[in-house]
């Protein structure tokens, strides 16, 4: 395992509060589930940075390896690891995820 | 690439005998699954933890041969 991608990887989810690892930008998703995880955000007034894997072979590969978890979207909340498409999806219709961000002190549009 | 349903249900029950799953095919291509697992051994887990177990079931081909397999798991009802 590349230690530097690794290191990186901890220093961008420990930096921001949220962060996206995704195919595309919040902007231009190039991919269906993560256009579906940015829209959750998005409407749920959740600032968060997106991280294109799609521009960084490494960083794609890097962070299934840093997670273990096979695709991309992933979302990070506070350095942890919350999950994919599916998992935010169910979280968010369940009122979970929103429990989660309060939680963790990340401002959600009420 | 695709992969075939059952081939995914085989992978699944080999390493989670008890699961009871439902797979559809979602295009009719053989390349976009939904899939619900239903495991005892899901039970304590979190939801992340339970979805480890079924890629791990799916040994590597999860985010390869196959593209797309939306999941949802859960432990059997008591």
């Amino acid at each position: 395992m590349d230690i530097t991608v690794q290191d990186r990887i901890r220093q961008e989810i420990t930096g921001t509060p949220v962060v996206l690892f995704m195919k595309g930008t919040p902007v231009f998703p190039q991919c269906g589930f993560s256009a579906a995880v940015v829209q959750i955000l998005s409407h749920m007034g959740v600032k968060f940075k997106g991280i294109d894997v799609l521009s960084d072979p490494s960083v794609r590969q890097g962070v299934k390896e840093f997670s273990n978890w096979p695709t991309v979207p992933q979302l990070y909340v506070k350095g942890e690891f919350v999950g994919g498409c599916d998992i935010i999806r169910e979280m968010f219709e369940t009122g979970e995820l929103k429990q989660l961000l309060e939680e963790k002190g990340v401002p959600v549009r009420a | 690439m695709a992969m075939d349903a059952a081939m995914i249900e085989r992978l699944i029950k080999e390493s989670l005998p008890d699961a009871q799953i439902s797979i559809e095919d979602l295009r009719g291509d053989g390349d976009h699954y939904a899939a619900h697992v239903v495991s005892g051994a899901f039970r304590g887990k979190s939801r992340v933890q339970q979805h480890q177990m079924v890629y791990q079931a799916l040994r590597g081909r999860m985010g390869n041969e196959l593209h797309a397999l939306a999941l949802q798991t859960s432990v059997p009802d008591d």
